[in-house]
């Protein structure tokens, strides 16, 4: 690391940590219902939206109605989606006649949007149309984050509350999210984007001429589009001459600040935010990796608000930054280290296979972290042609259940199931009473947290094993030997934590990876979910039992080291064999470092 | 169930305010203060046709242009409508022959010396359209010979075509390959 990547690191956490106290608080008081300086200007919106659908801030639910709201109200958003992919080629805003959606991508594109995983198995500037974009996708980016974060605020109504069963309104909470959190910063984010080069316009693609024009060897197709070959098996190429290129447009900025803000991850175009018109500037890059990482860092203050001790707040953060600097350094330095093999050719520098120039090396490995440390996907690097050990970071960061900041509202939740096992298990180990902020931990909350925590895993290793004996799965690799099965795992872990990046060399768009991927999306985010709501609906019946002797602090540096450290264990035995056979063999072979 | 009919409403509402009025305020504001950002960055001729954006790289194989990092955009190089990266595992014996080509191409054309690894390996994006100033610095060579130009006249066009840091802490400096090269063209 060169000085200035030194001081670009420091100051963004400085900026980071900066933030999270005044996000947090505002949140909370959003949450709460209570007064905020938007006020004003959205509550007379906020009030016609319950008047027209029909809702009152008033109307508690329990943990059942809650989660039913939830799960029906995502079943709508999926209903719809998926409807307009199959028929975008009906819709209007549509100027590169772009057909529909196969039903079978159609399916894992909506299950994609809809579980805020943004698993793209397409590409966007070849099919989606803009009203896809911005009408279809973008509105899912905020609902989707926006139902995190109602859960996690729920499960923190559940451990203040004592003795009820209401853990607040659904409908309210969507609403509120939406209204106050997501829509004025994704507003203020696009506006700056914009300033920067990021594109924001409704024109038909632009067709531009080459300053020179340039040739290349296309392979010659027959009538049904399969490559011809000659006598001996080669492929036919014909020499074709380009002289103009067609720039795609489109409305950018918009989606691009509630795509890394709501840690959707899907991106306009193709190469995401590596895309010149979806992340043009060093500065741009700063702003989005601040927006992936801004709502989970701020919500951890609203933890801390809410159960009233700011202090239990600060100390989850402190885990997740500790492992995510961490995540941050072992990248750094795989990436700076080079490719050994590249390397014996004489040349010289970090691996800059899968990177752009302008956001040096510093800025694409904080963006990486950042992107699956949360459950955001966007990336601005290609994560298949990291080298082995740095594109581990970004596999065991997803592996870890995304709780290094993690996904708005799930990877706090996800986090404080991780906190709870922690509680029990130091329990047992030193003799103390299972208690966390003042709650009893019984068997209940035991089986919700171990299904939050271990649904995506035992789901991840299961279909990346159905991957490996199934021939169509593994026709999908793009590269030979352990690092085709390194892209089925982070494929599976991808869909299955939600996060939406990929080792993009494989295959995706194919039966096999559309299908069982949906199932891991549904599963991977609704039994969480709902196993939280659970939670919350026990914790909130129970009355609350004051710090005594036998409690364990929360709150305190030893108990953060050991939440830490049953994170790491609890990821390094579920996933350490796995991890062994791909990254870890591919690093071996690959020799040097 | 009573449920229903917020599922409902609330989802056509949101359509409406995300989907509708957020994007379209996003664009008028955005035409208003930054109309050349937001219709995307193009650079345009004396005579006022656009040639290209300043942000999408596009493709230069002669030798006497400065060449972009390779590309791996779907169809041929710097294609912008196939965006992408080669994805090309770090072990992949077709990628390492790859840049083993790539690497004697630029040996061929008079580059001594190490070779800055962003010359031979491909952008995430396809369209990066910055070089490292080390890899333009060791084209000045064949260029000169290909155009019949001094050494020291392109290091200057170099250095002035230099970007620095952003803020001074951010990324690296870099340089714009095609606004070099349409400098390029207008040295006599």
């Amino acid at each position: 690391m060169n000085g200035s990547e030194w001081l670009e690191i420091i100051i963004f956490f400085t900026v980071l940590l900066a933030a999270t106290k005044p996000m947090g608080l505002y949140m909370a008081h959003v949450y709460q219902g209570e007064r905020t300086f938007l006020s004003p200007i959205i509550a007379p919106g906020e009030k016609l939206i319950y008047r027209i659908s029909g809702v009152s801030t008033e109307d508690e639910m329990d943990w059942k109605r809650y989660a039913l709201s939830m799960l029906l109200f995502n079943l709508v958003l999926f209903g719809g989606l998926f409807t307009l992919l199959m028929t975008q080629h009906l819709l209007p805003l549509n100027p590169q006649k772009l057909p529909p959606f196969t039903w079978q991508l159609a399916l894992n594109t909506a299950v994609s949007f809809v579980t805020n995983t943004n698993w793209q198995a397409y590409v966007g500037e070849q099919a989606a149309s803009y009203f896809t974009q911005m009408v279809g996708l973008a509105v899912h980016n905020f609902v989707s984050a926006a139902t995190g974060m109602a859960i996690v605020i729920a499960l923190l109504r559940g451990f203040v509350r004592r003795k009820t069963s209401a853990i607040g309104n659904f409908w309210v909470d969507l609403t509120r999210g939406t209204l106050y959190i997501l829509l004025p910063l994704s507003l203020v984010a696009a506006i700056f984007l914009v300033s920067q080069g990021v594109i924001q316009n409704f024109s038909a693609y632009k067709t531009v001429p080459l300053v020179h024009s340039t040739s290349y060897d296309k392979p010659k197709l027959d009538d049904k589009g399969t490559p011809l070959k000659d006598a001996k098996g080669v492929p036919l190429t014909e020499n074709v001459t380009v002289t103009e290129v067609t720039i795609p447009m489109g409305p950018v900025a918009s989606q691009e600040a509630i795509k890394e803000l709501g840690t959707n991850g899907g991106g306009f175009f193709n190469a995401n935010s590596a895309h010149p018109y979806e992340n043009p500037t060093p500065l741009t890059n700063f702003v989005e990796i601040l927006l992936i990482l801004l709502i989970p860092a701020g919500l951890t203050y609203t933890f801390g608000v809410m159960v009233g001790n700011t202090r239990q707040g600060w100390g989850v953060l402190a885990a997740m930054l500790f492992l995510l600097v961490l995540a941050f350094g072992a990248l750094q330095w795989a990436e700076n280290s080079g490719n050994p093999l590249v390397a014996k050719l004489g040349v010289t520098g970090a691996n800059m296979e899968g990177k752009d120039v302008r956001f040096g090396l510093a800025g694409s490995s904080l963006f990486t972290v950042a992107t699956t440390g949360t459950s955001c996907g966007a990336v601005n690097t290609m994560h298949d042609s990291l080298t082995p050990l740095g594109g581990m970071v970004p596999l065991s960061l997803i592996l870890t259940g995304e709780v290094v900041f993690g996904g708005v509202g799930s990877g706090l939740y996800t986090m404080l199931a991780f906190a709870i096992i922690a509680v029990f298990v130091s329990g047992l180990m030193i003799g103390r009473t299972p208690e966390y902020l003042g709650k009893k931990v019984e068997v209940r909350e035991m089986w919700m947290s171990i299904l939050i925590i271990l649904t995506a895993g035992v789901t991840v290793l299961i279909l990346s094993g159905i991957a490996m004996i199934t021939p169509a799965a593994v026709a999908s690799m793009a590269n030979p030997g352990a690092h085709g099965l390194t892209e089925v795992l982070y494929a599976m872990a991808s869909m299955a934590n939600n996060n939406g990046s990929a080792f993009a060399g494989l295959n995706a768009n194919v039966n096999f990876y559309n299908l069982f991927g949906s199932l891991a999306m549904l599963l991977g985010r609704y039994v969480p979910a709902v196993a939280v709501l659970a939670m919350a609906g026990s914790l909130a019946e129970k009355k609350y039992v004051p710090p005594s002797l036998g409690t364990l602090p929360t709150d305190r540096a030893p108990f953060v080291i050991w939440l830490v450290l049953v994170i790491i264990i609890i990821g390094a035995l579920t996933f350490f064999p796995a991890l062994a056979l791909g990254p870890i063999v591919e690093h071996l072979t690959m020799g040097g470092n | 169930m009573k449920d229903i009919k917020p599922a409902l409403l609330l989802f056509v509402i949101f359509t409406i305010i995300c989907g509708g009025i957020y994007p379209l305020v996003v664009t008028g504001v955005a035409f208003a203060l930054f109309p050349h950002q937001a219709t995307g960055s193009f650079i345009t001729d004396t005579s006022g046709k656009q040639i290209g954006s300043r942000l999408i790289g596009q493709p230069f194989a002669d030798p006497k242009y400065f060449w972009p990092r390779p590309s791996a955009a779907s169809d041929f190089g710097y294609n912008s409508l196939g965006s992408g990266g080669s994805n090309s595992g770090p072990t992949n014996p077709d990628y390492i022959k790859t840049v083993k080509e790539r690497v004697s191409l630029l040996r061929d054309t008079g580059v001594t010396g190490a070779v800055p690894s962003d010359l031979v390996q491909a952008s995430a994006s396809g369209l990066d359209p910055h070089i490292t100033p080390e890899s333009a610095r060791v084209q000045i060579p064949r260029i000169a010979k290909a155009r019949g130009l001094s050494e020291e006249v392109l290091l200057q066009l170099v250095l002035q075509g230099t970007e620095p840091r952003q803020l001074g802490f951010m990324g690296e400096p870099r340089i714009n390959v095609l606004e070099l090269n349409i400098k390029l063209d207008g040295v006599r």
